[in-house]
């Protein structure tokens, strides 16, 4: 076995979750998968440290998951505040912000 | 699978059949998590499948050199960040899940096609790069001193600007929650004494309410208490069953009663089972 | 700093004028009266009420105590050393552009002077008469000060600068007094049409005053005419024709003639004093005192001679047929003016003629405006000289003097008129040749007119019977309006003479204006014949007119008349040409612009923003609020990324 199936993997879980978010309503729901989208680039960095032989690819993706720590702090408050004023998390009903 | 190399932590230049074996175990199970967090209807139960996935995930961290990461990824992401997600689904309302009538007019197709020609042009993107030619180099070297010394050591020398710049992230992230989940209050919180005093002024029912029926051969919560006029008290059952329709009917009990008591020549007055406990209503 | 602009002809410095010295630095004294007479009346306003009639009066004669001073001043010395300058200050003093604020008091302006002060000051007298039950009487002579005031300015600038500020003064003056009783909205409308062809007139002058000075370099007087002789004839033609325009907008000569007979509209004194005497007569001035631009461009000069001539019988006919006393006295005001423009035009040998004409004329017709102001003071401010008729013994002071005017005009013999509108036939057929013969029988034939005409208002107000209105009780005016109009009859009658005894006039303004002109011309008629010959068209006018209207029965209501009575009514339809040449085509070029505007400018400027608006807010609408759709759009350019690059790989 190769190693770039593991990039096929990641590939394939990265489009599942932008199908994901483009497809649910419930904005938990969205959220989870960009947070599928970001594991999947993870699983593309760690690969690539592997095929390099060097840890830069993982400190990368130790990164990617600090930021995706504090981007769900703030998006999940995003969405209680929402839900508090609008009884509803489906990112459909948010929709004052246009034309 | 070379022999020099003893740990599999530190080897990895090339797939072991244990590697390959796990693989093509735990890829499948991690796509399909995937594919039914697209599917399924319930939010918790799309969190569960995403957990499911992140963990498939830590174990091919784990099994490419990568255990700091691994751990991470279990303890962070597996713990703590779906923690939050299910914290915040139990405090939205667990049973929150979308209708299945899509809003947007074809979104539901041009996002599915869009997708799929994304996923289709990836993938091609990915068979046509050579990687036969590439050697993989493995991290045997970069983990000669252990995994963890060596993301460490990278970490506080080449990334440490990086590194400083993400503790102010956090902290801004951890402010930014609590400005936004903060609410204010605009007045004064009101004392017992005002509370009770609202509840006594409005026309609603002061005092507690009639508890349900209690009954020779029924006591259940599903019997209303009767009023001293022989009918039904509506506040003494439970508004969810009488949503629900399961409230059951004292009548038919009592008409029995009253039948039987005609046929044997008695008042029906006397036979009527008066509730037991003393009530207005 | 440099200059920018060259002048083509380097101006010579002044030297022939004498700074003014002695006497002649009271010359500033002659503005200051009048301009402090209207600052206290305008200023004080209605505090000034009980008082401001007689110091208006008290300021205008002052002037002309000054000015007689001043005149006995000048005459006691040389010839050579008459003419003085007084500089005021300097107004502009632009790298070597100069222009000074200087009073230059020579022979033609002290005529001018004498003229503007005696008659003004005898004007403002009857105006206490006349305008003794107008509530506005204050404001009146407030005006009528402000109008001496700019007419000297006008007449004493040493530059042609100076001379413009004064020639707007009067134009205001003019505008103000005209619509003095501006509720009436025919009065007001009268105002402002005076002021628009003034206006036109204006832009002639400055026009003029702004190729002098890209020409010269300078524009005084002095600079200017010693120059001239060195500019190309082409600029000196464009030069004399735009000053004849602005002469002919101030003049009421043709073709910006039409707003003297609606100017009547204003009170009688100022129709006489401004209408009549001075202001309509600063045309003339300008074209004798710009006498070295036109000698140098005998173009310009001769179009003066036939604008001048068309005038005088332009107004004679108007005047023909005009029922109004008053428009019947500015037609011929017009025509007299015409004469004098005519003069003009003849070049050195009119220069002096004119100005006797202009001096006789300020005369006898304020003694005849003031006259026909008595009258309608006495009928009850009854124009219509068909309601007149037999006043001479209502009104005897008023008959006589009126009747010394209408003689004077006429060119009676040895009365004012005589002199001079006789002077202005015999220098026109000295001219000689085909223009000479023209213009003389054109004159020759205007003192016929004139005669008929003057004749015929002459019969129609003060003999016949009386065909006045029932209320009407016609009675002499007071003596404060009586004895302003017995000096001026005696002007009429005496001043032409005096003047003409031995060429006084042309002497005095020899050293100014140039020669006599006798020893030039070609000596195509005697003056003695040509004196007869215009004695016996006056005649015959004057028997035709009382033919026509002393033995026959004047009738009341006007009979519809011939068609060409009907056009002389209607002031040979000048209204009606200005409108459709000027005004209609004005009208519709300012309609296609704006309908240019609106569509062309506007619309292609809105339409570029309807077009962005309209592409926008469709555009817009792809901002639908949706998350999903965004990020559907997010995906779709991530694709068409990696689709490049792959495409770029292979």
């Amino acid at each position: 076995m190769g190693v770039q199936n593991y990039l096929y993997l990641s590939a394939i879980l990265f489009t599942i979750g932008a199908a994901g978010v483009l497809l649910r309503r419930n904005a938990i729901v969205v959220f989870m998968c960009v947070e599928l989208m970001l594991n999947a680039t993870n699983l593309a960095f760690v690969t690539f440290a592997r095929i390099h032989g060097n840890l830069d690819g993982q400190i990368i993706a130790f990164f990617v998951m600090v930021v995706a720590a504090a981007e769900v702090v703030v998006g999940l408050a995003i969405i209680v505040t929402i839900f508090r004023t609008r009884r509803s998390t489906s990112v459909d009903d948010a929709n004052l912000l246009k034309y | 699978m070379t022999p020099a190399v003893s740990d599999p932590l530190l080897a990895a230049a090339h797939t072991s059949t244990t590697e390959a074996f796990g693989f093509w175990v735990l890829a499948p199970i991690a796509v399909l998590a995937a594919l039914g967090m697209l599917f399924v209807r319930k939010a918790v139960h799309s969190a569960l499948l995403l957990a499911t996935t992140m963990i498939v995930l830590a174990v091919f961290y784990l099994a490419q050199s990568g255990p700091f990461l691994g751990i991470v990824q279990i303890v962070v992401y597996t713990g703590a960040v779906m923690m939050l997600f299910l914290f915040v689904l139990m405090l939205v309302g667990v049973d929150s899940s979308d209708s299945l009538v899509e809003t947007l007019r074809g979104q539901r197709l041009t996002g599915l096609l869009l997708a799929l020609g994304f996923g289709v042009l990836v993938v091609g993107a990915l068979g046509r790069s050579a990687f036969d030619d590439v050697t993989v180099v493995g991290l045997g070297t970069a983990n000669a001193d252990g995994n963890v010394e060596g993301i460490a050591r990278l970490l506080f020398t080449d990334y440490v600007l990086a590194f400083e710049v993400t503790s102010a992230l956090l902290i801004t992230a951890a402010l930014g929650a609590m400005v936004l989940a903060h609410r204010e209050r605009h007045t004064p919180r009101k004392s017992q004494r005002e509370l009770s005093e609202e509840r006594f002024r409005s026309d609603e029912h002061p005092g507690p309410l009639p508890p349900p029926g209690v009954y020779a051969r029924h006591n259940a919560v599903d019997f209303p208490a009767l009023l001293p006029d022989g009918s039904t008290s509506d506040l003494s059952v439970s508004r969810v069953l009488v949503a629900r329709g399961d409230v059951q009917d004292v009548q038919p009990a009592v008409e029995t009663t009253e039948q039987r008591s005609i046929e044997a020549g008695e008042a029906p007055e006397d036979v009527r089972p008066g509730p037991t406990q003393g009530g207005r209503y | 700093m440099s200059f920018p602009y060259a002048p083509v002809l380097a101006a010579a410095e002044p030297a022939s004028v004498a700074q003014a010295s002695g006497t002649a630095d009271l010359t500033w004294l002659l503005l200051a009266f009048p301009i402090a007479g209207a600052a206290v009346l305008l200023l004080g306003g209605r505090r000034t009420d009980r008082f401001g009639h007689l110091l208006g009066t008290l300021a205008s004669a002052a002037s002309f105590v000054v000015a007689l001073v001043l005149w006995l001043d000048m005459a006691g010395r040389d010839v050579e050393e008459r003419a003085t300058i007084q500089k005021l200050w300097t107004a502009i003093d632009v790298g070597r552009f100069h222009v000074d604020i200087a009073l230059q008091l020579d022979q033609l302006s002290m005529a001018f002077v004498l003229l503007i002060t005696g008659v003004g000051t005898l004007i403002h007298i009857y105006s206490i008469g006349y305008m003794a039950h107008d509530p506005d009487r204050r404001r009146f002579f407030a005006y009528l000060n402000l109008f001496v005031a700019a007419m000297l300015l006008l007449v004493l600038g040493s530059d042609y600068f100076v001379v413009y500020i004064g020639w707007e003064g009067v134009g205001l003056a003019s505008y103000l007094l005209i619509g003095f009783w501006g509720r009436n909205p025919a009065y007001a409308t009268a105002a402002k049409k005076a002021f628009v062809a003034n206006r036109v007139g204006d832009v002639g002058m400055s026009l003029a005053i702004i190729l002098m000075f890209t020409t010269f370099g300078a524009t005084d007087f002095v600079r200017v005419h010693a120059a001239a002789a060195g500019a190309g004839e082409g600029t000196l033609t464009a030069i004399g024709l735009l000053l004849l325009l602005a002469a002919c907008g101030k003049s009421a000569q043709l073709p910006l003639q039409s707003w003297l007979g609606d100017a009547m509209a204003g009170p009688t004194p100022v129709s006489a004093l401004i209408h009549a005497a001075t202001m309509v007569t600063a045309g003339v001035y300008l074209i004798v005192r710009s006498g070295p631009i036109f000698d140098l461009a005998p173009t310009a000069q001769l179009v003066v001679a036939i604008v001048g001539a068309a005038t005088l019988v332009f107004g004679a006919v108007i005047g023909l047929a005009k029922d109004d006393i008053k428009k019947a006295l500015a037609a011929s005001t017009m025509s007299q003016i015409g004469y004098m423009v005519l003069a003009a035009g003849l070049g050195p040998a009119g220069y002096a003629v004119a100005i006797f004409h202009l001096l006789t004329h300020g005369f006898f017709k304020a003694g005849l405006f003031l006259g026909a102001g008595s009258v309608m003071h006495a009928m009850n401010d009854t124009t219509d000289m068909r309601r007149f008729g037999g006043l001479r013994t209502a009104m005897p002071v008023t008959f006589v003097t009126f009747g010394l005017g209408y003689l004077a005009i006429i060119g009676f013999p040895l009365l004012s008129g005589f002199w001079s509108k006789d002077k202005i036939i015999e220098t026109a057929f000295h001219e000689g040749g085909v223009e000479g013969w023209t213009l003389g029988v054109v004159a020759l034939l205007g003192a016929g007119i004139t005669a008929f005409y003057m004749t015929r208002v002459m019969v129609m107000t003060f003999f016949g019977p009386r065909r006045w209105a029932e209320d009407a009780h016609p009675h002499e005016a007071p003596a404060v309006m009586t004895a302003p109009m017995v000096l001026l009859a005696l002007g009429s009658v005496f001043l032409g003479g005096i003047l003409a005894y031995g060429g006084m006039l042309q002497d005095w303004l020899e050293p100014v204006v140039g020669g006599h002109g006798e020893e030039e011309g070609v000596t195509t008629l005697s003056p003695i014949v040509v004196t007869l010959l215009t004695l016996l068209v006056v005649a015959g006018g004057a028997a035709a007119a009382y033919l026509q209207y002393g033995r026959r029965e004047v009738p009341v209501v006007a009979p519809v008349g011939s068609p060409a009575t009907i056009a002389a009514r209607n002031d040979l339809y000048q209204d009606a040409f200005n409108e459709a040449v000027l005004m209609r085509p004005g009208q519709y070029l300012t309609r296609s612009l704006v309908y240019a505007d609106n569509r062309g400018v506007d619309g292609a400027v809105n339409g570029l923003a309807a077009l962005i608006g309209g592409t926008s807010g469709r555009l817009r609408r792809l901002q639908t609020g949706f998350v999903r759709s965004y990020a559907l759009s997010m995906l779709g350019g991530a694709a068409l990324v990696v689709g490049a690059l792959l495409l770029v790989r292979i």
